[in-house]
């Protein structure tokens, strides 16, 4: 039992810390290798960080920073234009959503075709809570020494010979 | 009794959501793009370099088709026979968009498999790709005769597609016209 509480432990830390490896580090862009990096560190961040942002249409679950594909190159350029001309993020953003729809976006934008999908997780937690608290409750309201369910199948008398 | 409908009824939902889920295909993404005016643009022609292609070239009054092609993809070679077949039958102008291709490829391609195109514009760099919202080709779009998008296709045509989704809407567009 012990053991299994270790190994549990231990893969739950694996994988906090693994999540936590691909997260911090430090994104090298390999499929930017045509472009010379943005001098000012400023555009160089916003773009580092739109491109992430972006979801590639191509093959879907990469962002536009991670993918080959020809598309996304042309994207990142898009993008890498518009910051060099003065575009804000926020421009760029409308320009791509304009174009391609919320879906481009990993971060769907907070409008009434997405509370359902922004809500929910708060919704289900406090809908589990509630089934939580009011089974805890019920069981509260109970006596302690509310043994029937156990007495109905007794186990077998310790003292019977085997 | 409500508390033992509540499970099967929550579970009954999800797995509508789920089928419906099922059916759908993710790599259709609907184009913000259907019923506004068509992006400007203007490129050279593949036959004809030194001669341009606009959007003002497409907004004839009748509705046209403007279809994004390329030799490397394969989609597009599947539907060129039907493209050859419509353009034939009359039934509709198409244009074509040449997406980051190559120009000695794509000429030996119309070359060999027929040129549906009323003309073809040359997008080697695919800026005019992106104002139009492509993210695969093949795709199709339907412009009605003032140059506004009213639906786009994505992947190949072929007799089925044509029959369900593109007669329709056009013979729409016409009686709209009219």
């Amino acid at each position: 039992m012990s053991l299994r509480v270790i190994v549990t432990a231990l893969m739950l830390l694996g994988l906090v810390l693994h999540a936590g490896q691909g997260w911090a580090a430090p994104h090298t862009p390999l499929t930017v290798e045509a472009l010379s990096p943005l001098e000012d560190p400023d555009q160089r961040a916003r773009y580092e960080r739109l491109i992430r942002e972006i979801r590639c249409l191509v093959c879907q679950n990469e962002p536009i920073a991670d993918s080959n594909a020809p598309l996304a190159r042309d994207l990142r350029r898009e993008i890498r234009e518009r910051i060099e001309g003065g575009s804000t993020d926020r421009e760029i953003i409308e320009f791509l959503t304009a174009r391609y729809g919320d879906f481009v976006l990993y971060r769907p934008p907070f409008s009434p075709r997405t509370w359902l999908l922004w809500f929910a997780p708060g919704l289900l937690l406090l809908g589990g809570g509630w089934v939580f608290w009011r089974v805890l409750s019920s069981r509260a309201d109970k006596p302690l020494d509310d043994e029937d369910e156990w007495s109905e199948d007794p186990e077998p008398a310790e003292d019977t010979p085997r | 009794m409500w508390r033992y409908l509540a499970v099967p009824a929550l579970f009954i939902v999800l797995l509508a959501f789920f089928l419906v889920g099922l059916f759908r295909d993710p790599t259709l993404v609907p184009s913000p793009l259907i019923n506004q005016p068509a992006p400007q643009f203007e490129l050279p022609q593949l036959l004809e370099p030194q001669r341009t292609l606009a959007l003002s070239d497409l907004a004839t009054g009748e509705p046209v088709l403007l279809n994004v092609w390329a030799t490397w993809c394969v989609g597009c070679r599947q539907e060129h026979g039907m493209l050859v077949d419509i353009a034939r039958s009359g039934e509709i102008p198409i244009f074509g968009l040449n997406w980051k291709d190559d120009r000695v490829a794509a000429l030996r391609w119309l070359e060999r498999l027929g040129d549906p195109y009323v003309a073809v514009a040359v997008d080697e760099d695919g800026r005019v790709a992106i104002d139009w919202g492509v993210y695969g080709s093949p795709e199709t779009f339907l412009l009605d005769g003032a140059g506004i998008i009213r639906f786009k296709h994505i992947g190949p045509i072929d007799q089925l597609v044509w029959e369900r989704e593109f007669r329709p809407r056009i013979a729409q567009l016409r009686q709209g016209e009219s």
